[in-house]
């Protein structure tokens, strides 16, 4: 039996209990995790938000699919005022809420949804804020909105007004991230009767293109089109996510037709994936840097020209050959390639042990020994730091500096590796929250992330640069962020405060029969536009 | 576990005579089962192979062939002399991990039923000896400790250590030590009102004596007997944390921790995924083999199955 | 009887507070913090760090959070998730009965093979069939289980392409739970091919988890029946004429099989161990993926509770394993 018919028979099986159309379309793909929820607000993972924020809501702006551009979601049309502080959103109207056995929707969405998303984010007091207890938002915290958002203005039922305290350009790319995503205050009232109001993160209604059907723990999350969506219905009418966490299992499901798409291949089966005749690999750089931050408060690391010896002497396209097995690209920058303001005209430090070594000596570094730290677990911009430390262990070894690798549990590492004072170079990355280049280069960088809960772990404090930066985040127009931008990666360069290593490749591969997928630079998954082929 | 406990040794032996005999008559015993005897030969091999991995290795274990990532191994396309086995995804060379690979398994399993014996004899002779609350406190940990699943209990333990072959070892090693207790205890228990116990006491023997020259001895045969078995769970043990990511890290050449590095190759490459495991599992049997022979040589109740 | 069975739930007691001792003792030293782990690559502010840990109790005197945990475990509450938020005796009930049932389905593969040729092996003792199926059972016994799952993937799955990969079943099937054990919903849903669909994802993983028992039982078997086959009235039973079969059939195999249902009885923390393994392999959804996953994370309710659950639950297995030896072998009861 082919897989096809077999997903044909199984479907019309489905059919007789489900009262769902005979022959339904049904999508299949392999996460690789568990959602931890189906309230985007409350946690952090891209394989919640994917089964979350993506099929079942909407937020006010969107981005663009395959971009990171801002497009109207739930908001028509908005506008700013002249100083910055003022956003007034023009609501969409007609937009029509999922159902469930619980609830029907008495009202389509309007401005109280979006005040009761934002609120119950923002105040502690809110009667929603801990209807789970124990949870906090700490995306809705660490995009700083508790600081940035000084009030939410109902101006009537379809007009919103955020006033800021601040000038803030990145404001919109924000508010288009899945922690943003509406919720229906009327579902919660109705929750709240009820006496079961965990029923928010357990059985979700959205206005997003499909409505949740069943989740079945660690194992099938199931979707059904929203007929009634007010975007141009998905072609697929039932998608089902099949949590499958090992890649070498993923794969294996694929290739047997369990699954007609998969994400986060292991690099080293790509190549086969691109010869399998029934598969197709779709791929683009993801939006993320690995790099291994110096501490540039300690000497001999203080010293901006031992930082680029030291850079000199890595081969890094050996990294990419070894660890990524090819799926990456050497970075020469701190923001992607694919990211707008990316500085292309920037030549990376070429790969020269002898200079490196003569440069050392130069400087009076000899018998040089350090620590480079590796952590323990895969990301997304780095899948085995240990193999890259030994890597660089190697190289470093060649211009006579020794390295001892170390490595702590993670949470114990992302702590200690932003002690002040920090023995070694650490190995790190970053993958971006919202497309824009502020995510980077103000979160992993600046003088203010050089501080005690910063993720600046190069310690590195240039005053140039910061003030570069700051700028941008205050300039509305893009042109000139732009322009900010790309000179303040000039003075990370020449100051080289880490060696930037890779930007991992991101591969999707589906089965043939599938069309209409669009990679999300973001490394989101969206399955609106899929279609399968009969 | 505990079933050689409940036999009563035989006859008394304390005549050097009689214990030549003894070890002639084990020997005699051990060599009819032929398993046991592959199973010796083999582990001899492996501890040779161990002691003199520097000498047999043909390269270094951790040197990495840039212009040789996943070769396979020489009878198959593409294969090259020069790595026997094959190279893994940075270009070492297996054989030379598989060889070095030995040393750790080996350390791995002396290591732990070293600790777990130890700590174990000391555990049951204490509560076997004194008896009474001491008793009763010793063995309710003990009962605690088995309450859990074992590789579970160490999985634990290693995540409260941190990570690493060191803390693996001595996470298994707490998790075997009840089983030497109780077995201890129980022999102890059982000696201790026999009439040579009881002369040597009236005879003036120190407790500590008593203990450890005269009961401790006289218990060994099940303790022996439970040590090759210990031997053979902490090599899987261990293998089995390090392919869950908690025993040793790379780039140690442990059998386990090869396999977990490997795992994300196994579709591509079977080489790097087969050998290890395979290695493991010769040197399990073999010990567990020899085990079998020695219970049987040992333990004159079992000698007849 | 009644004080023998007493006897052995009082002594009890004292283990199981040594085990919630351990249970929260050892997780609550475990380096790692859930807070910092949330947080990723972007680092926590020291006061957003401190107002996080208040709100979930980690700030307090580490007694006062154990009594809090034994009070709240006495009413039934065993705490929430950190990071699915959920209460933990929900997810280990949402999850527990698909590790019964890969568990159930290995112990019976191992009994219903194991128990028969280890009698088989025992009657023709020295024979061909003794010799390869004791060394088969060896090997069985010193397979290390992790790298067998891979090997039956790649072949069974990857080269042959007879069993699925992974999961419980299809998942174009889709019925309501009703016991949790996906064999007996298939049936219940009454949607054709449901069956054969679950027990097909099941034959692997159960297969993989029942290798060492079922070595185990093979092997005790065996020396269990010889050992009964050895003593003087089942000789003497021969010697009277008996048959062969009425020999080994009414008096060696009832003997025999005091040990071995007491060895089948001590599988269960074998099979806990086992899943472990077979479940990360399998993405089998039970309980020992979850308690590995939830390490990883310091998912610290989880842990302390899934080991306080899991410990419990061997617990009582031992006991029955106990009561049962006692009502067969009375001598037992009277020591």
């Amino acid at each position: 039996m082919t897989s096809m018919t077999r997903i044909l028979l199984a479907a019309s099986a489905l059919a007789m209990t489900s009262a769902m159309p005979a022959f339904a379309k049904t999508f299949v793909y392999c996460s690789e995790a568990s959602p931890e929820g189906f309230d985007p607000a409350p946690y952090t993972a891209g394989s919640t938000f994917d089964a979350s924020a993506h099929p079942i809501y909407n937020r006010l702006v969107e981005f663009k699919k395959g971009t990171t551009e801002i497009e109207p979601g739930l908001a028509e049309s908005w506008e700013v005022s002249a100083d910055g502080l003022e956003y007034t959103f023009k609501l969409r109207q007609g937009v029509k809420w999922h159902s469930n056995e619980k609830f029907t929707a008495t009202r389509d969405f309007n401005a109280d949804d979006v005040i009761f998303s934002f609120q119950r984010q923002a105040s502690a007091d809110h009667p929603w804020n801990q209807y789970i207890s124990g949870i906090s938002y700490e995306y809705y915290n660490s995009m700083e909105m508790p600081s940035l958002i000084k009030e939410i203005v109902k101006v009537d039922d379809y007009t919103v007004k955020f006033v800021l305290n601040r000038p803030e350009a990145p404001f919109l790319a924000n508010i288009a991230m899945p922690f943003a995503s509406i919720t229906s205050a009327e579902y919660a009232s109705v929750l709240e009767a009820a006496g079961t109001r965990e029923d928010l993160n357990n059985m979700p209604i959205g206005t997003g293109p499909f409505t949740f059907v069943a989740y079945q723990k660690d194992s099938v999350v199931r979707f059904a089109r929203n007929a009634n969506y007010w975007g141009p219905a998905p072609m697929i009418e039932n998608l089902v996510f099949a949590i499958t966490p090992d890649a070498a299992v993923r794969l294996q499901k694929l290739k047997a037709g369990e699954c007609h798409l998969m994400p986060f291949p292991a690099p080293a089966d790509v190549e086969a994936i691109k010869a399998d005749p029934n598969l197709k690999v779709e791929e683009q750089a993801g939006l993320n840097i690995g790099y291994l931050a110096y501490n540039t408060t300690m000497p001999p690391f203080d010293n901006p020209n031992v930082r680029k010896a030291l850079n000199m002497a890595m081969n890094k396209q050996a990294i990419i050959d070894a660890v990524f097995q090819g799926a990456g690209q050497v970075a020469k920058n701190p923001i992607p390639p694919t990211m707008w303001s990316y500085n292309d005209a920037i030549v990376d430090d070429a790969y020269d042990p002898e200079a490196a070594k003569a440069m050392l000596e130069a400087e009076g570094v000899t018998d040089l020994s350090m620590k480079v730290w590796a952590m323990p677990v895969q990301r997304p911009y780095m899948p085995n730091a240990r193999r890259t430390a030994e890597l660089i262990q190697e190289d470093f070894a060649k211009v006579g500096v020794t390295v001892e690798i170390v490595s702590y549990e993670w949470g114990e590492y992302l702590d200690k590796s932003m002690e002040a004072g920090r023995d070694g170079a650490v190995i790190l990355g970053w993958t971006g929250d919202n497309g824009d280049p502020d995510n980077f280069l103000s979160v992993l960088l600046s003088c203010a992330s050089a501080q005690p809960g910063g993720a600046n772990r190069a310690f590195w404090c240039n005053e140039e640069f910061s003030a570069l930066v700051a700028q941008a985040k205050q300039t509305a127009d893009v042109a000139e962020r732009t322009r900010l931008y790309q000179e303040a990666q000039v003075i990370f360069k020449d100051q080289a405060p880490w060696a930037t290593l890779d930007h991992s490749t991101q591969y999707v591969p589906m089965s043939n029969k599938v069309s209409g997928f669009v990679m999300s630079p973001l490394g989101d998954f969206t399955f609106d536009t899929v279609d399968i082929a009969e | 576990m505990t079933q050689p406990v409940a036999n009563q040794p035989t006859a008394r032996l304390s005549d050097a005579a009689i214990r030549r005999q003894m070890l002639a008559e084990f020997w005699f015993y051990f060599r009819q089962n032929r398993g046991a005897v592959i199973g010796m030969w083999v582990f001899l091999a492996l501890v040779f192979i161990a002691i003199f991995a520097q000498v047999i290795a043909p390269h270094d274990p951790t040197q990495q062939y840039r212009d040789a990532l996943l070769v396979p191994p020489v009878w198959q396309e593409g294969g090259r002399a020069e790595f026997l086995l094959g190279t893994d995804a940075v270009g070492r060379d297996m054989l030379s991990r598989l060889i070095y690979g030995a040393q750790f398994s080996l350390f791995i399993g002396i290591v732990v039923v070293a600790i777990a014996l130890i700590g174990g004899i000391f555990v049951g002779l204490l509560a076997g000896f004194f008896g009474g609350w001491v008793d009763t406190v010793i063995m309710r940990v003990m009962d605690v400790i088995l309450a859990f699943p074992s590789l579970l209990l160490a999985l634990v333990l290693v995540a409260v250590l941190g990570p690493g072959l060191i803390n693996a070892m001595i996470a298994i090693a707490i998790v075997y030590q009840p089983h030497f207790a109780r077995l201890t205890r129980a022999a102890v228990m059982g000696e201790k009102e026999r009439e040579y116990v009881t002369a040597a006491r009236v005879a003036g023997a120190g407790k500590l004596r008593l203990m450890f020259k005269t009961i401790l001895p006289n218990c060994l045969a099940p303790l022996i007997v439970q040590a090759t078995l210990s031997f053979s769970s902490a090599v899987l043990d261990a293998a089995a944390l390090g392919f869950l990511g908690m025993g040793a890290q790379p780039p140690a050449s442990e059998w386990g921790t090869m396999l977990a590095e490997a795992r994300e190759f196994i579709l591509r490459a079977w080489w790097v995924v087969t050998l290890p495991g395979l290695a493991i599992l010769i040197s399990v049997l073999a010990i567990n083999l020899m085990g079998d022979g020695l219970r049987d040589a040992l333990d004159p109740k079992l000698k007849r199955s | 009887m009644i004080r023998f069975i007493l006897s052995k739930l009082l002594y009890l007691v004292p283990t199981f507070i040594g085990i919630t001792i351990i249970a929260f003792g050892f997780v609550r030293i475990l380096p790692g913090d859930p807070v910092l782990l949330m947080a990723g690559e972007r680092g926590i502010s020291p006061e957003r760090h401190a107002e996080l840990s208040a709100q979930l109790g980690f700030d307090r005197p580490i007694w006062e959070q154990y009594f809090d945990f034994l009070g709240r475990l006495f009413q039934g509450d065993l705490g929430n998730s950190l990071v699915t938020k959920k209460p933990v005796l929900d997810e280990f009930l949402t999850l527990f009965p698909a590790t019964v049932e890969l568990g159930l389905v290995a112990i019976l593969l191992a009994t219903l093979i194991g128990v028969p040729v280890g009698v088989l092996a025992a009657i023709k003792r020295g024979s061909w069939f003794d010799q390869v199926s004791m060394t088969a059972a060896l090997v069985g016994f010193s397979m290390p289980i992790f790298w067998w799952g891979l090997l039956l993937i790649i072949f069974f799955s990857g080269v042959l392409g007879w069993t699925p990969v992974s999961g419980r079943i299809s998942l174009l099937y889709f019925f309501p739970d009703v016991t949790g054990f996906m064999l007996i919903d298939s049936l219940l849903s009454g949607q054709k091919g449901a069956f054969a669909s679950a027990l097909s994802h099941l034959i692997l993983p159960s297969v993989v988890l029942a290798t060492i028992p079922l070595a185990v039982i093979a092997r005790q078997t065996r020396s269990a029946m010889l050992e009964v086959m050895g003593e003087d009235y089942v000789r003497s039973a021969r010697a009277k004429g008996m048959s062969q079969a009425r020999v080994v059939g009414v008096h060696a195999l009832r003997n025999a099989m005091i040990p071995v249902i007491t060895t089948i009885g001590l599988q269960i923390g074998v099979l806990m161990a086992g899943a472990i393994l077979t479940e990360s392999i399998f993405s089998w959804p039970g309980i020992g993926k979850w308690m590995i996953d939830s390490i990883a994370r310091r998912d610290y309710p989880v842990v302390q509770s899934g080991l306080l659950l899991i410990a419990g639950l061997v617990m009582v297995v031992n006991l029955l394993v106990d009561l049962t030896y006692g009502l067969i072998n009375p001598r037992i009861r009277h020591k």
